[in-house]
């Protein structure tokens, strides 16, 4: 496994957001080394937002609210890149916010859920690695029982952070597992219960009705949970983004995001469009495949990674 | 509502005369809203460029046909020359030495095909499909070799889909090289007689240089026929800098798009086509094995402007509906003569189409229908009810369903094993279908569906959806 971390996490961190942010940055310099801010540069300066995945509306938000203040003056591309920055700064700050366990609840219940692929299973590993280096007792629930091989998957993070898996046969009704998890965790009084569920497309009426059926079945045992409902995002996701939010958000009443694979040059930068329209807090990113790559989101960090700036 | 390019750019040319030839004055309005669209639908911003340019050119001076407005003729050029830049239809499958799938299987066996592309976007899933399509349609024999050493369980979710999909999978052996791996598995293949050997590998980063060497090295090792990027027809605007730097590394020959099931506009696919040059043999339409198709351009073109999936609609609703039926139950509708009886047939239509949930899901931008079936929960358990309440009158009350009275509506809500809510709640139902049949029969053709393509019987819609 390619476990061992190159270099501390900050600095894993860095690399991984700003080789998203070295595509976006360099063009910033090429065409902004002291010039006049006019509605050509503007344009420039929305299409490479766009170019970032922050939507055409976020885009010319930022972008307008810049030439605001800087219209026909001459400015030079750290200036822009700064200005930029805070901009999108000030969008995130109110959503930076860490994933927290209330201990009182034994189980703090999470349902985490999501379309295929996005890295729920790998999220849940990490997340019991963190929560366990806090001291806590984590139970996993494979309520995945639909894709190929998913059980096992859990099972293998399961054992890497030492938390009992709850599983049950491949095809096995998932919110009849999740029920029963629940009822152990409770039983041993586990802090916290992370349940894994089968990715699904936010467009197949018949999944959200299954995600729904889990929240339903889990509720029997008490009705404050889920107490967390996790939407784990694919940062190379564009637009569709949005309608994931906003379907998952309606049917499962999302609590949290958690935004994987910002290792890559996936710039996030739909994340900045989301937190404009949903308000959503953004609990943690993923920013690698081992158990120890999951990191708090930082507004700050963020979006000055994302302009080019350490 | 499913058509809002197509609206906007009407707005646009309304104030202009229909007639003659497109100014460029017309043709740059409308470009600037293509511009968006393609943008919203994930296009690589220099992709729109390029594309914006060669529809300027070719639209500029043309004639508008008689028929159609301008806006619908702006929308027709570029909708053609999108087709044309994602390939055609089937352009692949033409070459010799192809089968009908577009994939390359000439060659002295066994042939090796490799998939490769990012984490979780799909590729032992596509390996599998792929698999079983090969050998279901070619009769040809397909080994699988996972060589993804990394992800837990990797290798067994490809062992297990194997056996579903009743492939042979290379047995494992713990602690093995992917190299290594593919080596085995194209030696195996040659003993044991395969004509195909797919070599599923680990999802990698373009970025990660030791991951990509360890992709470029099996690919020198096993020469593979086809190298095939499976991506997320999800993916944002990197969509262009992956495939390329794929491309560039590994050397891909074609494009598998996947959660085309999904309502993504999908302009990754158009970013990816034109940045490498390759074409685009096959799209994942699900997670079930056999939800492989080959790629379709006209359909991803539609989605990728926003006029949503309209021949995949249209497609399916043809493959399940006897037209005429349909156009008989529309007149009768739109006469206002339609009864239980009707409804009833109407169910078992929707039924036949499948997934009422995945049917409606094809057409972005309407999730707020969407919204309404799940909170009305329009599935196909509640149709098979619904049938059970209509199947439980008598033939005199699916005429007159004003003689429902409560005790009648108790008996047969007990008869289909329903409750008296359930029954008045389709009553209600077939109340409002019969008020909106109406309406859709004064708006005539420009009706709810009847910008779809035409081909869509008003009696589709799914009951209680407003
Ligand atoms: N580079 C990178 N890869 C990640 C990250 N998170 C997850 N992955 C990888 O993404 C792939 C999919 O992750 P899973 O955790 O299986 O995703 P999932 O959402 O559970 O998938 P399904 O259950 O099939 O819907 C795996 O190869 C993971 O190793 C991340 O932060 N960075
Ligand atoms: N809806 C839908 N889901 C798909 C499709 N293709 C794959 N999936 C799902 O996507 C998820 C990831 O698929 P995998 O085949 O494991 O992806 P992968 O690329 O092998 O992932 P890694 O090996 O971790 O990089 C699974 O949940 C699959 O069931 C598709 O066409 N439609
Ligand atoms: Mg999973
Ligand atoms: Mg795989």
């Amino acid at each position: 496994m390619n476990e061992e971390p190159k270099g501390g996490w900050l600095s894993r961190l860095k690399q991984g957001l700003s080789r998203s942010a070295a595509k976006l940055a360099d063009p910033i310099t090429a065409a902004f080394t002291k010039r006049r801010l006019d509605a050509a540069a503007i344009e420039e300066l929305e299409e490479l937002l766009i170019g970032a995945d922050l939507g055409v509306a976020t885009a010319s938000k930022i972008t307008g609210n810049f030439a605001r203040t800087r219209f026909d003056k001459e400015v030079d591309s750290d200036e822009v890149r700064t200005a930029l920055a805070e901009e999108i700064e000030k969008i995130l700050e109110p959503v930076a916010k860490p994933f927290t366990v209330d201990t009182d609840l034994r189980p703090h219940v999470v349902l985490v859920c999501g379309v295929n692929g996005s890295g729920k299973t790998t999220s849940i590993g990490k997340l019991a690695w963190q929560l366990k280096a806090q001291g806590l007792t984590v139970m996993m629930a494979a309520a995945d029982t639909f894709r190929a091989a998913a059980i096992e998957q859990l099972q293998i993070w399961g054992e890497r952070t030492d938390s009992v898996v709850i599983a049950g046969k491949p095809g096995a009704d998932a919110a009849g597992l999740a029920y029963d998890a629940f009822a152990q965790a409770k039983r041993q009084g586990v802090d916290v219960l992370l349940i894994d569920t089968a990715g699904r497309l936010q467009n197949k009426a018949d999944l959200m009705a299954e995600l729904e059926k889990i929240i339903r079945v889990i509720r029997k045992i008490d009705e404050s949970a889920p107490h967390d409902c996790l939407l784990v995002l694919d940062a190379t996701v564009g637009q569709n983004a949005h309608s994931q939010v906003e379907v998952f958000k309606d049917l499962v009443d999302v609590s949290g995001l958690m935004l994987t694979k910002l290792d890559g040059t996936a710039r996030g930068g739909v994340v900045v469009a989301l937190a404009e329209k949903f308000a959503l807090p953004v609990n943690a990113i993923g920013v690698g495949e081992g158990v120890d790559d999951m990191r708090p989101f930082e507004a700050r960090a963020f979006a000055r990674s994302l302009m080019g700036l350490s | 509502m499913f058509d809002s390019l197509t609206s906007k750019l009407g707005d646009i040319f309304d104030g202009l005369t229909k007639r003659g030839a497109l100014s460029e004055g017309d043709v740059d309005a409308a470009l600037r809203e293509i511009r968006l669209a393609l943008l919203e639908a994930d296009v690589a911003l220099d992709v729109v460029k390029d594309f914006i340019e060669a529809v300027r050119q070719r639209a500029v001076g043309e004639e508008v046909l008689r028929s159609v407005t301008p806006g619908q003729m702006v929308i027709k050029i570029v909708h053609d020359n999108m087709v044309e830049m994602l390939g055609g239809d089937g352009s692949a499958g033409d070459a010799p030495g192809l089968d009908e799938t577009g994939v390359n299987l000439a060659g002295p066996p066994p042939v090796a095909i490799m998939m490769v592309g990012l984490q979780g976007s799909g590729k032992t899933t596509t390996s599998a499909k792929l698999a079983l399509r090969i050998q279901k349609r070619e009769k040809k024999k397909v080994m699988m070799a996972s060589l993804d050493v990394y992800r837990p369980a990797a290798q067994q979710q490809l062992a297990v889909l194997g056996e579903q999909a009743e492939v042979v999978t290379l047995p494992m052996v713990m602690g093995e090289q992917p190299l290594a791996i593919a080596k085995r598995a194209m030696d195996s293949a040659r003993r044991e007689g395969c004509d195909v050997v797919i070599l599923d590998t680990a999802g990698r980063l373009h970025i990660d240089q030791e991951l990509m060497d360890e992709v470029a090295k099996v690919s020198a090792a096993t020469n593979p026929i086809e190298t095939l990027l499976v991506a997320d027809a999800m993916t944002g605007q990197d969509a262009v800098t992956m495939a390329r730097e794929f491309n560039e590394k590994v050397g891909i020959t074609g494009i598998v798009l996947t959660r085309v099931d999904g309502d993504a506009r999908g302009g990754a696919a158009l970013s990816m086509r034109a940045v490498t040059g390759k074409p685009i043999k096959l799209m994942g339409v699900g997670e079930k094995l056999d939800e492989l198709e080959s790629f379709q351009a006209a359909r991803v073109a539609g989605r990728i402007m926003g006029q949503g999936d309209v021949v995949g609609l249209v497609e399916k609703a043809a493959e399940t509906i006897n037209k005429e039926d349909a156009e008989k139950l529309a007149k009768k509708m739109m006469k206002g003569q339609f009864s239980l009886n009707d409804m009833a047939d109407q169910l078992a239509q929707i039924r036949k189409m499948g997934d009422v949930g995945g049917l409606m899901g094809m057409i972005p931008g309407i999730s707020k229908m969407k919204k309404q079936m799940a909170e009305t929960n329009i599935d196909d358990k509640m149709i098979v009810r619904q049938q059970a309440i209509i199947s439980s009158m008598t033939a005199g009350e699916r005429e007159k369903p004003k003689v429902l009275n409560g005790s009648r509506r108790r008996r047969i809500a007990a008869g289909s094993g329903t409750s008296v809510q359930e029954v008045n709640r389709l009553l209600k139902q077939f109340k409002q279908m019969g008020t909106m049949m109406k309406k859709m029969g004064k708006m005539g053709k420009k009706g709810l569906l009847g910008g779809m393509g035409g081909g869509m019987p008003p009696g589709m819609m799914p009951p209680g959806m407003r």
